[in-house]
């Protein structure tokens, strides 16, 4: 006990030196404990960084890690800034996982450097609820920038991270300022008794978080309210999932 | 119709007119031999004058700060640094042509470094939109008959007898017999094609434009001796603008250096405004782009775009949060990469996919809607759809594998058919037109939005080929 209360006093000491403003931060938490209970304040810090990016193809289409976003960013209150490049976003996608398209103010810009200059500015105004940039390359310096933007609002800043080419992705493991590095890939669809495509599904993989451990996930997809989910068969055991599937099927 | 001397000649024709064989310059008598039942107006050179007036007006307040008339056909416009307000200088001109088209002007434009050059190829191409990149002026006006050079007729037809006939002509020839022969006239027209010569253009101004101005006794040039007198002369201007009960759309601010130069730059904001903070901070974003020369000696800013504005009071709840307003951030975004790329996404009703997204502006009243829930959609959408080779049982299975960019894939799962319809009421194209929607998911667990064209069964439908569309999460 006494050794715990020691190590707070030293973190509160070293922010002091730090010069960082001892506000406490809020955090948006995931609803789902398995989740919550591995993150540094059980949920996502506002008023800072986070990194998402996909993991396989996603590196370059960053389909589901656009709609890992969304849903992180539809659970937050106000307006949504989301800065793209490239013009393939299907904005039907993302009020299906719980985005209103009158939420989201969307800017499109030229290259990745006005994109990190324009969401450094929504990130300064502090009005948003997220501010989403999607870009492919993000220096330390630039991540940085990001963070101390963000610092003292109530602003999640997300850095989506999508490239061209899957050579480039190594890019991901390059050090950022972020707070918490996630890989979102796809993974086949839940089963379902009768033929088609069952609710999405995810592994969602924490590789990084600060004051934290890396860990990883398996998801279900966001729902209409951006709700992410633990798979059946993970909650009960595979027995719960055998016995839904015979009652079904008898 | 007009009197050139005492003849009576064509002065101005319209298209018909000119299909009919008329030209101007061309006696009235012939021109009404030529097509019986002409319809002749006299000319009304003050009429013109003010209508062209108006123009330069209307130039002035939706496109550029410094715009002026040019009689007698003409406007010119200094584009410098408006331009980002409209995507580019080819957007802008398009609009702008398409919208004095569709007023009934028949208008041609051009971009160049010089006015003179601008000048010549707006008359003398025959393109109706041209843009002269900086640099080449010299070889895009050369080829030009030396009557593109606003030399007085008697002049240009003295100067063809003489065997000049294109502007190169003119480019290689001696100066010093030119001048002797012509006067400095000839000379310096052409230094002002080519930018050798500077010309001012004199930019027009409203009777009640609100409008504050600057002098200084030494020339200023750094930054931020700019951005200092930026917020005193915005202060000024808004107590201005309060009195007359406004708030600026356009604010233009132009610097007038030594050299006679002018450098202007222009900020619009979303909703009419007069916060000097939110003005100021528009206008030092905008610092970088001007360029101080050997310094300004008189700075010069006007809301040439101002709306009524009135204050409203607001009623404050005890129980909800305010919504944090964002309107300034959007203006800042909107002056930096263009009022255009800052947008909402708005639902159309269409079954199309790619039809069911409209871009509104990002200030635009909330409505509420949204897109049905029912049929999911994917995050990245493929414009144009791919085509990919499948194995596919007809008419209504999905597809047994696929090959999309060169990878084949074998379908594990796939729901579908979601069939859309064309919209034949709204496009005779698409009367029969059909497309069947499938979500397939292979065996590593990406999906995949694809679609064959035609229902399977009618050729009449479609081509029966098959389309990658979107890419799910």
């Amino acid at each position: 006990m006494r050794s715990r209360s020691a190590i707070e006093s030293l973190r509160a000491k070293i922010e002091k030196i730090e010069g960082r403003k001892p506000c406490p931060k809020s955090v948006l938490p995931f609803g789902i404990d398995k989740v919550d209970a591995r993150l540094p304040g059980r949920g996502l810090a506002r008023g800072s960084l986070h990194e998402i990016a996909g993991g396989g193809n996603g590196a370059i289409d960053g389909a589901a890690a656009a709609l890992f976003t969304a849903g992180i960013a539809a659970r937050t209150s106000g307006k949504v800034l989301w800065c793209i490049t490239r013009p393939d976003l299907f904005e039907p996608a993302l009020a299906q996982a719980g985005l209103h398209p009158d939420r989201v103010i969307y800017v499109e810009a030229g290259d990745d450097n006005i994109v990190l200059s324009c969401a450094e500015e929504g990130l300064r105004h502090g009005g948003f609820g997220a501010v989403v940039a999607e870009v492919a390359r993000l220096s330390m310096t630039a991540s940085r920038r990001l963070r101390l933007a963000a610092e003292g609002t109530n602003t999640i800043g997300i850095a989506l991270r999508r490239w061209r080419r899957q050579s480039e992705a190594v890019d991901f493991g390059q050090p950022t300022a972020a707070d918490t590095r996630w890989r979102v890939s796809i993974m086949p669809s839940e089963p379902l008794p009768v033929p088609g495509v069952g609710r999405h599904r995810w592994l969602v993989e924490l590789i990084r978080a600060r004051a934290g451990e890396s860990t990883d996930f398996e998801l279900e997809a966001c729902d209409a309210a951006g709700r992410l989910a633990l798979p059946a068969d993970v909650v009960h055991g595979p027995a719960a999932v055998e016995g839904w599937r015979r009652g079904a099927s008898a | 119709m007009g009197y050139n001397g005492r003849r009576r000649v064509v002065l101005a024709a319209n298209i018909t007119a000119q299909a009919a064989g008329l030209h101007v310059g061309m006696a009235a008598a012939t021109a009404q031999v030529l097509v019986p039942g002409l319809l002749i107006r006299p000319a009304d050179p003050a009429a013109d004058a003010t209508a062209l007036n108006r123009l330069a007006l209307w130039v002035l307040r939706h496109y550029a700060p410094i715009a002026a008339a040019d009689p007698p056909d003409g406007i010119v416009i200094d584009t410098t640094g408006t331009d980002h307000l409209h995507g580019s200088e080819a957007a802008m001109l398009f609009t702008m042509i398409e919208r004095l088209e569709a007023s009934g002007f028949a208008a041609r434009a051009a971009i160049a470094d010089t006015w003179g050059a601008a000048h010549a190829l707006a008359r003398y191409t025959d393109r109706p939109i041209q843009i002269v990149p900086p640099g080449s002026t010299v070889a895009a006006i050369a080829p030009l008959p030396i009557a593109a050079l606003r030399l007085p007729p008697t002049m240009i037809a003295e100067l063809r007898t003489l065997g000049f006939t294109r502007l190169t002509d003119l480019m290689v020839a001696p100066r010093a017999p030119l001048t002797l022969r012509f006067g400095p006239e000839v000379v310096r027209r052409l230094d002002q094609a080519l930018g050798r010569v500077a010309e001012v253009i004199d930019p027009i101004r409203p009777a009640a434009l609100i409008e504050v101005r600057r002098n200084f006794p030494e020339p200023i040039a750094a930054a931020e001796t700019i951005a200092r007198y930026i917020g005193k002369l915005v202060a000024q201007l808004c107590t201005m603008l309060e009195a007359n009960g406004l708030g600026a759309r356009h604010l233009d601010l132009i610097c007038h250096r030594i050299d006679r130069r002018a450098q202007a730059v222009r900020v619009s904001t979303a909703m009419p405004t007069r916060d000097v903070k939110r003005l100021v901070r528009l206008l030092h974003d905008k610092i970088e782009t001007i360029d101080p020369g050997f310094g300004i000696e008189t700075l010069d800013l006007a809301a040439t775009l101002a709306e009524p504005f009135n204050m409203k009071q607001h009623a404050s709840t005890l129980v909800e949060d305010a919504v944090p307003d964002v309107s300034d951030l959007i203006d800042v975004l909107a002056n930096r990469v263009g009022e255009h790329r800052v947008y909402r996404a708005e639902p159309v009703v269409t079954d199309v996919p790619e039809r069911s997204v409209r871009r509104i502006p990002a200030l635009t009243p909330e409505t509420g809607a949204t897109w049905p829930t029912q049929w999911p959609r994917p995050p990245r959408l493929l414009t144009p759809p791919e085509l990919i080779e499948t194995v596919a049982l007809l008419p209504d299975h999905p597809p047994v594998s696929f090959t999309w960019r060169g990878i084949r894939r074998r379908v594990k799962r796939a729901d579908g058919p979601e069939r859309v319809f064309g919209e034949w009421w709204k496009r005779d194209a698409e009367l029969a037109a059909v497309r069947d929607y499938f979500r397939v998911e292979d065996d590593s667990g990406e999906r995949f939005w694809i679609f064959r064209a035609g229902d399977g069964q009618d050729s009449a439908t479609g081509s029966h080929r098959w389309f990658l569309h979107g890419v799910f999460g």
